[in-house]
């Protein structure tokens, strides 16, 4: 952060030829990041039909919104929407609040076995959805969360990655500030709540702006835990409801941005704590 | 030390004060064991548990219901690495690892170092890069997969050619690599960015007044103090590309591609769990997986200890 105020103190630098250049090689960059996701937009503009005419070109002809009513109209997408809010939220609460709690657990108390579990959490970094799909949806299974709002969510609780961010944050912190509360007559969990986690404020946010990206755009996961349409999520419902009727781009490309967008309005707005977010848990990671 | 330094010096009414004030800052950290019990009961049920389930299944024939499975020993290991069709799959899921981590690494370089030297809008480019990392995975891939398309797919009709992106075993899985760079690299930029604007000025300014040029700092400053994340990024990349998925199905319309050519791993082993009801044998694929992921990840870690050990 504090790299990052000094370059905005700086007197503006001027346009000397190096920096148009860069600027220019910049913009021409950017432009193709940029160019799937206009395309994207501009052909939920077009008609069905002009979306898939040969030859493609970028900007509709006739513009209309027939797509996006047509996509709001069945209804699912709202439905959708609102299960990867439910989800992300709860997922995102629920993890902030344990691996706040546990983070904090393994930092600063004492109790048995606190350094082996602390490793066997550490070898949970390596075990994702991914890597243990079958036996996860077979375990999920057994307790009867199939297909339920809670089988979607709980699996994606226990991130130990979060965990040791949240670990190696509350190690930086004095312990002087907690002694003298201790020393004050104020219980543990006082001290926590009052004292610890507003300092922990910034790591908290950055582990919750992660937390609720991961979870909504999570894909695998809901896939395989439900094939009800009523319960998917965004990613989800737009993958695979979408893709079976038959694949209408105007359509599909409306229903991504729905998807798409709302994180991308958060990132204009979040950015700065998100940009040290990302720089907090990949560098907590080295 | 300063504690003890005090009591000596103060009467007794106070010095019992003292001592209550040590214990309760000692009890203060005593039996934190609650504040780990949530996370560890999750971490148990979702992550443990399946884990150990994942061993024991593997070592049966169950199938998705659950019941009725007998203990069949090794037998699906010993399928599973006679088994062709895996073989395959891994070697899918390597060879787009291959492709995709220096790739990704390079981009994630050079594009930090653009928005980093660039003085005017910086939270622009930041916000260009890293803006499709932030898309979920399947409408990133089927943005693709309609830029892909033939004859009515953008990317072929830009650059004036017909290439069967999609269709032919040549090129399918290119067209996932080049979604996945256009995807994900942002994440890996930002990396680099936060590492980039970690360096002190004064090294830079340092090396200026030596008389080096922009490729000498950049070479005998910049890429040096950048070692440490670079062995991160490619690490965080190696573990996520061979845990392909997401982008592939969908770009393929959830089938295995062209020839049965891109598809991965993992989605073998989901096809052998969901669709062909082989759990066991699924569960045995996750453990491989599992074993293989856990070798990457210690050889990282054994990687960095010696290089520490050397610098030391």
């Amino acid at each position: 952060m504090s790299v990052i105020s000094s370059t905005r103190t700086r007197p503006r630098s001027r346009w000397t030829p190096g920096q148009i250049v860069l600027t220019l090689i910049g913009t021409a960059v950017s432009a193709v990041f940029v160019a799937p996701i206009a395309a994207a937009l501009f052909t939920s503009f077009k008609s069905e039909a002009e979306a898939a005419e040969i030859p493609p070109h970028w900007l509709p002809e006739a513009w209309t919104g027939q797509a996006w009513k047509a996509l709001l109209d069945t209804g699912n997408i709202t439905n959708w929407f609102v299960n990867s809010l439910v989800v992300s939220v709860c997922v995102t609460t629920i993890v902030l609040v344990v691996s706040a709690l546990a983070g904090y657990g393994f930092a600063r108390t004492e109790f048995r076995g606190k350094h082996l579990l602390l490793g066997v959490v550490m070898a949970g970094l390596m075990i994702s959805p991914a890597v243990l799909g079958v036996p996860l949806f077979t375990t999920v299974q057994q307790l009867g969360m199939v297909d339920t709002y809670w089988g979607m969510i709980l699996p994606q609780c226990a991130p130990a990655a979060m965990v040791y961010i949240l670990y190696k944050f509350f190690q930086g912190i004095p312990r002087e500030l907690e002694e003298a509360a201790f020393i004050d007559g104020a219980g543990r969990w006082r001290v926590f709540f009052t004292i610890v986690v507003p300092l922990a404020r910034p790591s908290l946010a950055a582990v919750g702006i992660f937390t609720f990206i991961a979870s909504w755009n999570n894909f695998l996961w809901p896939y395989m835990v439900t094939n009800n349409p009523d319960l998917m999520t965004m990613p989800n419902g737009i993958a695979t409801v979408m893709n079976s009727y038959g694949i209408q781009w105007a359509q599909l490309m409306a229903g991504g941005l729905m998807a798409g967008l709302p994180l991308i309005v958060v990132f204009v707005f979040f950015q700065r704590q998100i940009v040290a977010g990302v720089a907090h848990t990949g560098l907590a990671g080295q | 030390m300063t504690t003890s330094a005090q009591t000596v010096a103060v009467p007794a009414r106070a010095r019992t004060a003292t001592a209550t004030a040590t214990v309760r800052r000692k009890q203060g950290f005593q039996h934190g064991g609650w504040f780990v019990a949530p996370f560890l009961a999750l971490f148990a049920l979702f992550v443990i548990w399946p884990l150990l389930r994942g061993v024991y299944l593997s070592f049966t024939d169950a199938n998705i219901s659950g019941d009725g499975a007998s203990f069949i020993g090794l037998d699906n290991y010993r399928e599973a690495f006679q088994d062709e069709m895996m073989w395959d799959a891994l070697g899918h899921s390597a060879y787009f690892t291959l492709l995709v981590v220096p790739c990704i690494t390079v981009l994630a370089f050079l594009l930090a170092m653009l928005a980093h030297h660039i003085e005017h809008g910086k939270w622009l480019w930041r916000l260009c890069f890293f803006a499709p990392f932030l898309l979920p995975s399947t409408v990133a891939a089927n943005m693709w997969q309609w830029l892909f398309t033939q004859g009515i797919g953008l990317f072929n009709h830009t650059l004036g050619i017909d290439t069967p992106w999609l269709t032919d075993k040549s090129y399918a899985m290119l067209a996932i690599v080049i979604q996945t760079l256009w995807w994900t690299v942002g994440f890996s930029f930002l990396l680099y960015l936060a590492a980039l604007q970690g360096i002190p000025a004064h090294l830079y300014e340092a090396a200026k007044l030596d008389g080096a040029n922009a490729w000498h700092r950049t070479v005998h400053i910049t890429l040096p103090l950048l070692r440490n994340i670079t062995g991160l990024v490619i690490a965080l990349q190696i573990l996520a590309s061979l845990q392909l998925f997401d982008q592939a199905v969908v770009m393929m319309d959830f089938g295995p591609g062209p020839e049965l050519s891109t598809r991965s791993f993992v989605q073998y082993t989901l096809e052998q769990g969901f669709t062909s009801y082989r759990v066991g044998y699924a569960s045995a694929m996750s453990i491989i997986f599992f074993v293989l992921i856990a070798v990457v990840a210690l050889a990282r870690m054994w990687l960095l200890r010696t290089r520490e050990e050397g610098t030391r």
